[in-house]
C-alpha cells in the first residue's frame, strides 16, 4: 500500500530495509543516533538497531568517512552523514583521493560500496557556509556517484540503490524538499512510497512534464520551480518538457538528448554556481553530441558569488521560477 | 573566586557590565528570532531569518578571556560567537543589523550571524566547526615576523577539539612558540552528542600534554577563575613563551540553535546548567562581598538594557541592501 511520505522519512525508511536485509549495512554520522540527523534522515534508526550500527560520531569528518573506506574494504556497506555539503573540506582528501580512486588505482581489487549522504541547499538564510549545494565539485572527480533526488518516491528508491551499489555513491538531499516541520517544502515533494523496498535506477533521469518548444532541465528544488514555470508558460502557449535529472554521474545522456532533439531549445536551472559545473556539462553534452539547437542554450544559474545571508540577497541570486520564465522567453 | 579582592572593582564591574550586556542581548534578540516563528515555526520566516545559536550561560568564558585582549589582538570564534563578539568590543548596533539581514550590518547582511567580522576590533567567527585554530597560528605567524606583541585567540567548542584542525594547530603553534591562545569552550554538547561519548578524555586541557604546552581547566560557572586563568596564558603569549591551551566548562542555557527541541538532553543537565549560570553567580558574590550595591548594579543593567533596544532600534529601523549588492565585493580591488 503506497502512502504518502515526506522525503526526511522515505529516507530512514529506506535504510532501515536495507539494514534489515543486509546485516553489513551501517550508519556512521554527527547526530544521527539520539537526535535523527540534523535533517531527519535517519530517524527512528538508532531505536531500531542500535548504537553499534546507528553510530553518533564526534566531529571528525576526516576520521569516520575515512572510516568508511576501511569498513568497506572488509565487506561492510557504511553509510555516512556529512551534515551539511557546505562542510566537505574537513574530509575532503578521504572522500576525492581515496574513496573515490581505490576501485580504480587497485585495479578493481577493492569495492568501496560507501554511501554518503549530505545535505544541501539554501533559500533560508542560512549564509555562505550552510547553503550551498556542491554537487558539481563532486560530479567532477572521476569514481563518484552522484544522486540527488527530488521527491520522496525518488529519495527511497534512489538509495536502496546506493546501497546496493558496489561503488561510492554520494547522495545530496535538498534540506528545502525533506517535509521537515521547521523547513518549508514544496508539497509536490511529498509523494505516495510503497512500504516495500524498490529501486530507482541510479543514471536515469526522468521526464517529469512533456513539452515541444522547450527542454528545462534541473535537479532537487530546481525541478518545481521548472515545473512552476511550465505551468506559467504553458499559459502563454510555450510548451516547456521538464527533465528532472536525477543522477548527474553517470548522467542519462539519451534522456536529455531525445528532448533537446524534439525541443530544440535548452534551459539549464542549477542551484549550485554557474561557472565549471552541472549546467555547463549539460550544454555540453547537447553540443557535443551535434544537437542541433534553434537558439543558444541558457543557464539560470547561482551567479558564482557566496551565498548571501540577507533575505533580500539571497532571493536576488537564487534561481527561480520568474528567472526561469524569462530565460525561457528569451530564446523563444 | 578567593582572587576577587585583588581585583580593582571597577574591573569587576566591568566583568559585570559585559556579562549582563551578553545575556540582555541573547535574551533579546531570541525574542526577535521567534517574531513572525509563531505558531508555526518556520526558520526562513521573521525579522532574524536562518539559524541562531544563542550563547546564554557561557558568557564567563568570553568576558574571562577578553578582558585581557585589545583592539589588536585577534578572536576567532565560532558559529556561537555573541558573547565573544561583544566582550571583544564588537560594534553593537552593525552587529545587530547584520543579524537582521540589514545595509548598516558589519558585512552589509552577507554574512550574518554565524560570519561576523569587525576589522577594527580584529574579531571573526566561522560556522565550520574547528576553522579557527589554524587561522590564530597564521595570526602567531604575522605577529612573530612583524615583531609585534599581540596575540591571537582560537575559540572551539569541545567537539571541535575532535577536528584535525585542532590537533595541527596545537603542534604548530608549539614548535614555532606562537602567541595563541587556544580556547576549548566545553559546553559538554556537540549539538545532541555529548562529550564522554565524542572525547576519550575527561578533559581537553589534558591533550595540551601531547604538544607540550600548558593545559589549563577552569570552572566557567566561577568569571574570576577564568579571569585568572586567561590573564596568565595571554602574558605568557605576549613575553613570547608559546602558545597555552585553555578549556573552559561552560553550560548551554538554550538548545544548540533557537528551535532545538533538546529532546536528547536529561532535564538534570539543564538544572545544572541553571545552577553554573556565571552571571547569577558572580552577581550574588559581588553582592554578597559588599563589592557591589544593588543600586550600583541595577544602574549598570538599565544602561545595558538601553544599550541592547538601541542596538536592536538601529537594526530594525535601518534598510536592508539593494538586492544587486549580493553580486558585489566578491574580489578585493573592484566589484
Amino acid at each position: 500500500m503506497a502512502r504518502k511520505l515526506p522525503m526526511y522519512k522515505a529516507i530512514s525508511e529506506a535504510i532501515a530495509q536495507e539494514m534489515e536485509r543486509d546485516e553489513n549495512v551501517f550508519v556512521m554520522g554527527e547526530d544521527i543516533g539520539a537526535y535523527g540527523g540534523i535533517f531527519g534522515a535517519t530517524t527512528g534508526l538508532l531505536e531500531k538497531f542500535g548504537p553499534e550500527r546507528v553510530r553518533d560520531t564526534p566531529i571528525s569528518e576526516a576520521a569516520f568517512i575515512g572510516a568508511a573506506l576501511g569498513a568497506a574494504s572488509k565487506g561492510m556497506r557504511p553509510i555516512v552523514e556529512l551534515m551539511f555539503v557546505d562542510f566537505f573540506g574537513v574530509a575532503m582528501d578521504q572522500i576525492y583521493n581515496h574513496i573515490a580512486k581505490a576501485h580504480y588505482m587497485s585495479g578493481g581489487q577493492v569495492k568501496m560500496p560507501v554511501v554518503i549522504m549530505t545535505a544541501m541547499g539554501g533559500g533560508y538564510s542560512d549564509a555562505a557556509q550552510h547553503s550551498q549545494c556542491l554537487y558539481g565539485l563532486f560530479a567532477h572527480v572521476p569514481g563518484l556517484k552522484i544522486v540527488i533526488p527530488s521527491n520522496s518516491y525518488d529519495a527511497k528508491g534512489l538509495m536502496i540503490s546506493a546501497i546496493r551499489d558496489d561503488n561510492p555513491v554520494m547522495y545530496f538531499f535538498h534540506k528545502g524538499l525533506m517535509g521537515l516541520g521547521w523547513m518549508p517544502s514544496p508539497p509536490e515533494a511529498t509523494v505516495e512510497v510503497p512500504e516495500e523496498p524498490y529501486t530507482v535506477p541510479i543514471g536515469e533521469a526522468k521526464v517529469v512534464k512533456e513539452g515541444s518548444d522547450v527542454t528545462i532541465v534541473g535537479v532537487a528544488k530546481m525541478v518545481y520551480e521548472a515545473l512552476w514555470a511550465a505551468e506559467e508558460l504553458e499559459k502563454e502557449g510555450i510548451g516547456a518538457e521538464v527533465i528532472d535529472l536525477r543522477t548527474l554521474v553517470p548522467v542519462d545522456k539519451k534522456t536529455l538528448l531525445n528532448s533537446v532533439k524534439k525541443t530544440g531549445r535548452l534551459v539549464v536551472v542549477d542551484e549550485d554556481y554557474r561557472s565549471y559545473g552541472m549546467s555547463g556539462e549539460v550544454i555540453a553534452t547537447v553540443v557535443e553530441n551535434g544537437i542541433s539547437l534553434e537558439a543558444p542554450p541558457v543557464r539560470v544559474a547561482y551567479p558564482d558569488v557566496p551565498v548571501p545571508y540577507s533575505r533580500v540577497l539571497e532571493r536576488y541570486v537564487l534561481p527561480d521560477k520568474e528567472k526561469i520564465i524569462n530565460a525561457v522567453k528569451s530564446i523563444m | 573566586m578567593e582572587k576577587v579582592e585583588e581585583i580593582p572593582k571597577e574591573t569587576l564591574l566591568e566583568i559585570y557590565k559585559t556579562m549582563h550586556k551578553i545575556r540582555t542581548y541573547e535574551e533579546t534578540l531570541a525574542e526577535w528570532y521567534y517574531k513572525g516563528k509563531t505558531p508555526r515555526f518556520d526558520i526562513s520566516a521573521g525579522p532574524i531569518p536562518g539559524e541562531l545559536h544563542l550563547s546564554s550561560g557561557q558568557e564567563s568564558a568570553a568576558v574571562g578571556v577578553c578582558m585581557h585582549l585589545k583592539p589588536e589582538d585577534a578572536l576567532i570564534g565560532t558559529h556561537r560567537a555573541h558573547h565573544f563578539a561583544i566582550a571583544k568590543g564588537v560594534d553593537l548596533k552593525k552587529m545587530t543589523a547584520e543579524i537582521f539581514g540589514k545595509a548598516t550590518g558589519l558585512s552589509r547582511g552577507k554574512g550574518g550571524h554565524m560570519h561576523l567580522f569587525d576589522a577594527n576590533v580584529n574579531f571573526s567567527c566561522s560556522g565550520i566547526v574547528g576553522a579557527s585554530f589554524p587561522q590564530a597560528v597564521g595570526v602567531g605567524i604575522a605577529a612573530k615576523l612583524k615583531g609585534e606583541d599581540y596575540v591571537a585567540v582560537a575559540v572551539g567548542g569541545d567537539g571541535a577539539a575532535n577536528q584535525g584542525t585542532f590537533h595541527e594547530a596545537l603542534n604548530l603553534a608549539a614548535i614555532w612558540k606562537l602567541p595563541v591562545i587556544f580556547v576549548i569552550e566545553d559546553n559538554s554538547w556537540a549539538i545532541s552528542v555529548p562529550k564522554e561519548k565524542s572525547t576519550a578524555v575527561a578533559k581537553n586541557s589534558e591533550r595540551a600534554a601531547g604538544y607540550g604546552i600548558p593545559g589549563v581547566s577552569v570552572d566557567g560557572a566561577d568569571v574570576i577563575a577564568v579571569y585568572e586563568v586567561a590573564k596568565e596564558a595571554v602574558e605568557r603569549a605576549r613575553r613570547g613563551e608559546g602558545p597555552s591551551l585553555i578549556e573552559i566548562k561552560v553550560y548551554r542555557l538554550r538548545g544548540h540553535f533557537e528551535g532545538d527541541p533538546q529532546h536528547y538532553r536529561p532535564k538534570e543537565d539543564l538544572e545544572l546548567a541553571r545552577q553554573k549560570d556565571p552571571l547569577m553567580n558572580f552577581e550574588k558574590l559581588l553582592l554578597e562581598k559588599g563589592i557591589a550595591t544593588e543600586d550600583e548594579l541595577n544602574k549598570i543593567k538599565e544602561e545595558n538594557i538601553r544599550e541592547v533596544q538601541e542596538a536592536i532600534d538601529f537594526a530594525v529601523n535601518s534598510p536592508y541592501p539593494e538586492p544587486e549588492e549580493a553580486l558585489k565585493g566578491v574580489f578585493a580591488g573592484g566589484e
